[in-house]
């Protein structure tokens, strides 16, 4: 069996695993929408604040949400003895990290197609006619959170207090992440909107290197 | 012991001769005058904390290449040196910067980076007291070692385009580029001198690091003797009372 086509299968069970309850979707868009909310009544949500200060908090409540939303990634398995399975399949190690950091990533996208028109309503941005360019700096930045996220949810599912420890792990790992994403989407959000090719360029950076890096590392993330 | 007792001796001797170094045989800085010195110890301290980190990474990569419980002891040691390091260029960093910009902070691409490295490591180390089979925890931090790595340079390049597009509310006065002959050879030698310090204290961290390891195995053994004997002793007093019926 390819890697890819293991990958696909473990990317499907996960969306089936999900789609079944929906638990973590629920959660988390409740979660994020809650974010955006509150944020309000930290400063004005006039035009004029709200595109200095939203495309930052868009992505500072996304990176709360995914360092949410990914710690159950690996810590069901070890809660479900699934672990077991997984390492016994005759696939390999990157397959298993393949399929589940694909699964994160859709889940995540699924968040913010959620998110973003509520967060557009009330913060009075108008979406449609950036919706291409910003789609693309969403999916650049959403990859590379999935990428790392998915690692440290691999590493921290052997750790006590694992539901801490991952936001601790994760969030000053992605800076780089966090300051290109709310500068290309500031970019976007401005008078003149424009795709800025510099941040769009460290975003692509982040995600090959740590994507490289979890692929070398992938042996190592599922031991025992 | 004894050439632990020695290394000691001459890197305190060393110290006394920096610190007079510093103070006496370093010409007077120009604009900022005795404040300046500070930066003798805090860019050393910066450049023993960036080998550190780079043992770190080394160290790192070694423990998931062989699997030898020494690369992990190494790592640990370089990460909690590099730590100290840094937070002595964060605090002596501050305390130049006061007189000198007229603020604490600025958030300036070198500040914010080293509070970027000094905050992973924290977490590094978080990381290790929350698992405790040696071998988990040493894979678990190696990798997350590596990943803090190579963030680093990404790190660099987003703040550095990040900090210069802004305007920065810093009065920089400091010597840009190019020191007085007598301040390079003092600076220098400071440099070599924390290169000195680190590894000495690398390697006594090391070394409890290994004795650490040794006594968690006694323990091991202990138990199991332990056990043995319990077992036996309940033997005899089982066969005990079954001879008295």
């Amino acid at each position: 069996m390819t890697a890819a086509r293991a990958a696909a299968i473990v990317w499907r069970k996960e969306i089936r695993a999900e789609m079944r309850t929906k638990e973590l979707l629920q959660t988390t868009v409740a979660f994020v929408v809650i974010v955006v909310i509150l944020f309000s009544f930290a400063f004005q949500p006039a035009t004029v604040q709200a595109r200095i200060y939203g495309p930052g908090l868009l992505w500072i409540a996304l990176l709360f949400a995914s360092s949410l939303m990914l710690n159950p990634s690996f810590a069901k398995e070890q809660s479900n003895d699934t672990i077991y399975a997984l390492r016994m399949a005759p696939v390999s190690p990157f397959a298993i990290y393949l399929g589940k950091m694909l699964a994160n990533f859709s889940f995540l996208i699924i968040t913010e197609a959620v998110l973003l028109p509520v967060f557009a309503v009330l913060y009075n941005f108008a979406l449609w006619p950036i919706i291409g360019r910003l789609a693309l700096v969403l999916l650049l930045g959403t990859f590379g959170l999935a990428v790392t996220g998915t690692v440290f949810s691999a590493v921290a599912t052997q750790a006590r207090m694992r539901e801490v420890l991952l936001p601790l792990l994760l969030l000053p790992v992605t800076v780089p992440l966090l300051i290109a994403s709310v500068e290309a989407t500031a970019a976007l959000f401005a008078e003149s909107p424009a795709l800025d090719r510099t941040w769009l360029a460290v975003l692509i950076a982040f995600d090959v290197i740590f994507f490289a890096a979890a692929w070398l590392l992938s042996d190592y993330l599922l031991e025992e | 012991m004894k050439t632990r007792a020695i290394s000691l001796a001459i890197l305190a001797a060393l110290f006394l001769f920096a610190g007079y170094a510093v103070f006496f045989i370093a010409p007077d800085e120009a604009t900022m005058h005795a404040i300046q010195r500070i930066f003798y110890f805090h860019a050393s301290s910066g450049w023993a904390a960036m080998e550190g980190t780079a043992i770190v990474f080394f160290a790192n990569i070694a423990y998931l290449r062989t699997r030898t419980p020494k690369w992990d002891w190494l790592a640990v040691s370089a990460v909690e040196v590099s730590l100290a390091f840094w937070s002595v260029v964060l605090v002596t960093g501050p305390i130049w910067a006061h007189p000198v910009w007229g603020i604490w902070w600025a958030w300036d691409w070198r500040l914010t980076l080293t509070l970027i490295l000094w905050v992973l490591y924290v977490a590094y180390l978080i990381l290790r007291t929350l698992i405790a089979d040696f071998e988990r925890r040493a894979a678990a931090s190696a990798i997350f070692g590596i990943f803090v790595f190579l963030g680093v340079p990404l790190d660099y390049l987003s703040i550095r385009i990040f900090r210069t597009q802004h305007p920065q509310p810093v009065l920089f006065g400091g010597p840009d580029s190019g020191l007085a002959p007598t301040m390079l050879k003092v600076f220098l030698f400071c440099g070599f001198l924390m290169t000195l310090l680190m590894i000495f204290l690398i390697a006594q961290r090391y070394r409890v690091e290994s004795l650490r390891y040794r006594t968690e195995e006694l323990k091991i053994v202990a138990d199991e003797q332990e056990e043995l004997r319990a077992s036996a002793r309940a033997n005899v007093q089982v066969r005990g009372v079954a001879l008295k019926k």
